[in-house]
C-alpha cells in the first residue's frame, strides 16, 4: 500500500465518520477501519503495511479528535508491541483496541525496592493454584497506576533456577483484590511515581503472556520499545528541553553573560546533532535497516534535557519554585511547568527506563562488542542470591 | 534530502577503502613520514609529503579528482554527498593525498569560472592549491590581505597554506578576484600535522593569470561542511582501533575493554561519532550556513577528542612514534583550526540561529 491509497482510505473513512460526533465512537471507528497503526495486523487496528505510512495518516487525521499519548505512553510505547508479540489471538483482541483508545490505562510493574538496574533479581512471587497464580510482592516507580485498568507484570516463578530463567510475564488486572497503590512522593513534590503492593492477588492464567519461565525475553521487548519511546520522539529544530530555555534567553537579554552566551551555544549544537542523529535513525527505520543509534538516543536525550535545564535555572536567576504541593500528576510533561520544575524532574530522565550507566552497559557489549564484567550472579539458583 | 548513503556512495566507498587499505595503512604513512617534509636531504631540497602514486590511482583509476566538476568541463559531476563519502575513507587512512586541498577547496574556487583547468585538476593531471591560510574561517576569509596585484604581477607571502607541497598551479584569491600562477615560492614548514603539511607562499611580482571572480567565504564554507566529513573518517578510526585495542589488551588477567571506566567511555565517545555522522550528512544534504556551523563545532571536538581518547585507551604503546595514533591526533588537532574553529562556527550561530549574546 503506498501514499495515495492510505490517503484514499482515510478519506473513505472520514467520508462516514463524524469526527465533530462523540470522541471515543470516532476512535473505536478508526481503530476498527485499521487507521489507529498502520503497522500493526488488520483487525488488530492496523493494515499491516510499513510503519512509515503512519505519518500520513497522522497528517489526514490532523484536527479529529486524537488520543492523550501522555497518559497513555505505557500502553502505547511498551504494553502494545509486547502484547502484539507475545499475546494470544485472544489477548490482542481483548486488549489492543481499549489500550489505543485510551478506554483502559497501562502501567509497568517492573521495578522493585530490591530490583532496579539489576531488573533480573525481582522477587515478587507468583505462584500458581490451579487455573489461577497467586502473586505477592512490591513493585515501585509505576507511573499512573492509580488511574490503572492493567498492569504489565514481571514475577518470580521457580526461585530454584538462576534468576534470568525463573520469570513469567502477566497482565495484572490493576482492580484485582489486593493490589495496593500508594502514592510516593518526588523531589519535585507532586507524586508521578507509585508504589504497588500485590498481596495474595489472585491472576487467572489467560492473563499471561508468553511461557512460564520466559518472562525475562518478554520483558525484553517491553525494555527495548522503552527506550525508543522515551528517548526516540521527533523534536523540530530548538524544540524539546531547548525551547523552554531559548524563549526564556530571548524574554530576559539583561541576565545574559557571556559565559552563559558560550554555553548556551555549545549545548544548541548538541541538542541539534541529537536532533539529527534522531531524524538519521528514523530514516533508517524506514529504509528497513535500524542501526545500533536508537541505543544511544536515550542516554543523550537524558543528558541534554539534564545539561539544559540545569542551564536555564541558572540563567534566570529565580530563587524560587513554582509549588511543591504533595498531589498526583494527572500527566508527565518534561518540558511543563516552571524552569525549577523542568530541572528536578529531568533528574529521573537518567534513571527511568535503564539508568544511563545501564545504557553505556548495553551500548558497549551489544553495539561495540566489548565484554562483559565478569559475573557471580549468572549460574546460582535465584534463591541463593545475596541481596 | 536524506542523512544516509547512497547505494552509489557506499561502492564508492568500498572502492576508496579497499585502494586505501592496500596502499596506504598506517604503518606506509608512518614510514612515509621518517623522510617527508622538515626531513631535509643532503642537497638541501625538502621532500613533499603527499604520495603522488596513490594520488594518481585514486584520481585516475577510481577518478576522485574530477566527482566536483560537471561533466561538460572533464569531471564526473557528482555532489559534495559522493566527495564527502571519500573524505571519510581519507580520513580514516590520514592518507597524504592533495584530495581535499585540490579537488575540494581550489576546485571550488574556481567552479564558478568553469576555466579549463577545471579540467586538468579533474584528470589528476596537475594539482591546485588555494594561496589562503588553513586557518582562515569562513567568518574571516582573509587574515590580513597578504596579497597585492600590480601590473597582473602577485607580490606578497601567505601561510599556512595546505596542498602547497604538491601542487602545479597556486590559486590567489585578491580582492574577490582569482589569480593563477605557476609561479610561487614554496617552502613547507616543520607543521603539526604530519600527514598535510602546510606551507609558506611567497610572490615577489610573480606573474599570474586572473581567472574570473571568486567567493572566498563561500568557497571556505563549502570546505567546512565537507572537512567535518574528513573529521567524521578520523574519528571512526580512532574509535574502532580503540575498540580493537582494549578487545586484545590483557591486564589484570583481563581484557582492558571488560572494565566498566572503559566500557563507558567508549560508549559515550560513540554516541559523539554517531551524532557527528548525522551532523556530517546533514551539512551535505543541506550546506546551508546553520548546518555547516553546525557540522564544524561539533566534528572537530569529536575528531579531536576521540583523537585523544584513543591515545589514553592505548596507554604506553599510544605515546610511541611508531604507533600511529599521534598521526591521527595531529591531524584532528590541525582540522580543529582550520576553515574555522568550533568556537568561531559557535559565535556565527550566535546570530546564524537566533542565540545573541548579550546586550
Amino acid at each position: 500500500m503506498n501514499e495515495a491509497e492510505i490517503k484514499e482510505r482515510v478519506a473513505a473513512f472520514l467520508g462516514t465518520h463524524d469526527p465533530g460526533g462523540d470522541r471515543l465512537e470516532f476512535l473505536r471507528a478508526r481503530f476498527d477501519a485499521g487507521l489507529a497503526w498502520v503497522w500493526f495486523p488488520e483487525g488488530l487496528g492496523g493494515l499491516g503495511v510499513a510503519r512509515e505510512l503512519q505519518q500520513v495518516v497522522e497528517r489526514e487525521l490532523a484536527g479529529t479528535p486524537q488520543i492523550n499519548t501522555g497518559v497513555q505512553g505505557i500502553g502505547l510505547g511498551m504494553a502494545a508491541p509486547t502484547i502484539l508479540a507475545f499475546g494470544t489471538e485472544e489477548q490482542k483482541r481483548r486488549f489492543l483496541r481499549p489500550l489505543w483508545t485510551g478506554e483502559e490505562i497501562w502501567c509497568q510493574l517492573f521495578s522493585e525496592p530490591g530490583a532496579g538496574s539489576d531488573l533480573a533479581t525481582l522477587a515478587t512471587r507468583a505462584v500458581r493454584d490451579g487455573d489461577e497464580w497467586v502473586v505477592d510482592g512490591q513493585k515501585v516507580w509505576t507511573s499512573g497506576a492509580h488511574h490503572s485498568r492493567w498492569g504489565i507484570l514481571v514475577t518470580r516463578t521457580d526461585p530454584e533456577v538462576p534468576k534470568h530463567r525463573g520469570m513469567t510475564y502477566f497482565v495484572c488486572d490493576m482492580h484485582a483484590p489486593g493490589v495496593e497503590v500508594r502514592p510516593l512522593r518526588q523531589i519535585t513534590g507532586e507524586a508521578e511515581f507509585n508504589e504497588v503492593f500485590l498481596t495474595g492477588v489472585r491472576l487467572p492464567d489467560e492473563l499471561r503472556l508468553g511461557e512460564v519461565g520466559d518472562g525475562w525475553r518478554v520483558a525484553q521487548t517491553t525494555l527495548m520499545n522503552e527506550r525508543v519511546a522515551i528517548g526516540g520522539a521527533p523534536v523540530r529544530r530548538g524544540g524539546g528541553m531547548a525551547g523552554p530555555v531559548l524563549d526564556a534567553w530571548h524574554a530576559y537579554p539583561e541576565l545574559r553573560s557571556h559565559d552563559l552566551h558560550q554555553r548556551l551555544l555549545a549545548l544548541w549544537v548538541e541538542a541539534e546533532v541529537t536532533r539529527l542523529s534522531g531524524a538519521r535513525l528514523r530514516e533508517q527505520l524506514v529504509a528497513g535497516h535500524p542501526g545500533p543509534e536508537g541505543s544511544g538516543m536515550k542516554l543523550s536525550f537524558a543528558k541534554l534535557n539534564q545539561a539544559l535545564s540545569g542551564f536555564e535555572v541558572e540563567f534566570r536567576r529565580d530563587l524560587g519554585y513554582d509549588d511543591w504541593t504533595f498531589r498526583r500528576s494527572e500527566d508527565v510533561d518534561f518540558y511543563g511547568r516552571g524552569a525549577g520544575y523542568r530541572y528536578l524532574r529531568a533528574k529521573g530522565n537518567s534513571i527511568e527506563g535503564g539508568t544511563s550507566e545501564i545504557l553505556r552497559n548495553i551500548i558497549a557489549e551489544r553495539v561495540l562488542g566489548l565484554p562483559s564484567e565478569p559475573r557471580v550472579d549468572k549460574d546460582v539458583p535465584w534463591k541463593d542470591l545475596p541481596r | 534530502m536524506t542523512l544516509l548513503y547512497s547505494e552509489v556512495e557506499e561502492e564508492l566507498r568500498a572502492a576508496v577503502r579497499g585502494l586505501l587499505a592496500d596502499r596506504c595503512p598506517p604503518a606506509a604513512v608512518l614510514k612515509r613520514i621518517e623522510s617527508g617534509p622538515g626531513h631535509r636531504t643532503l642537497d638541501d631540497s625538502v621532500t613533499p609529503m603527499g604520495d603522488l602514486d596513490l594520488w594518481k590511482t585514486l584520481a585516475g583509476e577510481i577518478g576522485v579528482a574530477g566527482l566536483l566538476v560537471p561533466e561538460e568541463l572533464g569531471g564526473a559531476g557528482a555532489s559534495a554527498s559522493e566527495v564527502a563519502v571519500v573524505l571519510e575513507e581519507l580520513g580514516r587512512a590520514v592518507a597524504p593525498v592533495p584530495f581535499f586541498t585540490s579537488s575540494v577547496l581550489a576546485t571550488q574556487a574556481l567552479l564558478p569560472t568553469r576555466d579549463a583547468l577545471l579540467g586538468e585538476l579533474a584528470e589528476g593531471q596537475k594539482t591546485a592549491a588555494l594561496a589562503v591560510s588553513f586557518a582562515a574561517s569562513p567568518y574571516r576569509p582573509l587574515r590580513g590581505a597578504p596579497v597585492r596585484v600590480e601590473d597582473g604581477r602577485l607580490s606578497g607571502t601567505v601561510t599556512g597554506v595546505a596542498g602547497a607541497d604538491v601542487a602545479d598551479v597556486v590559486l590567489v584569491p585578491v580582492d574577490g578576484e582569482l589569480y593563477a600562477t605557476e609561479g610561487a615560492a614554496v617552502e613547507v614548514v616543520p607543521s603539526l600535522d604530519l600527514t598535510r603539511p602546510v606551507a609558506t607562499v611567497t610572490f615577489d611580482r610573480t606573474e599570474a593569470r586572473r581567472v574570473g571572480a571568486c567567493d572566498l567565504a563561500g568557497v571556505l564554507r563549502s570546505g567546512a561542511a565537507l572537512l567535518a566529513s574528513e573529521q567524521l573518517g578520523v574519528a571512526e578510526w580512532c574509535l574502532d582501533t580503540t575498540l580493537a585495542y582494549v578487545k586484545d589488551r590483557h591486564q589484570f588477567a583481563r581484557p582492558v575493554g571488560s572494565f566498566q571506566a572503559i566500557k563507558h567511555r567508549l560508549a559515550d565517545l560513540w554516541l559523539d561519532v554517531v551524532r557527528a555522522r548525522a551532523a556530517a550528512r546533514n551539512a551535505v544534504a543541506d550546506p546551508s550556513p546553520v548546518s555547516v556551523a553546525v557540522a564544524q563545532s561539533w566534528n572537530a571536538a569529536v575528531a579531536v577528542h576521540a583523537a585523544e581518547e584513543a591515545l589514553q585507551l592505548h596507554g604506553g604503546i599510544g605515546m610511541t612514534w611508531e604507533h600511529p595514533v599521534h598521526l591521527y591526533l595531529k591531524r584532528a588537532k590541525a582540522a580543529e583550526i582550520a576553515l574555522g574553529t568550533p568556537g568561531d562556527h559557535r559565535e556565527a550561530l550566535a546570530s546564524l540561529a537566533g542565540v545573541p549574546g548579550p546586550e
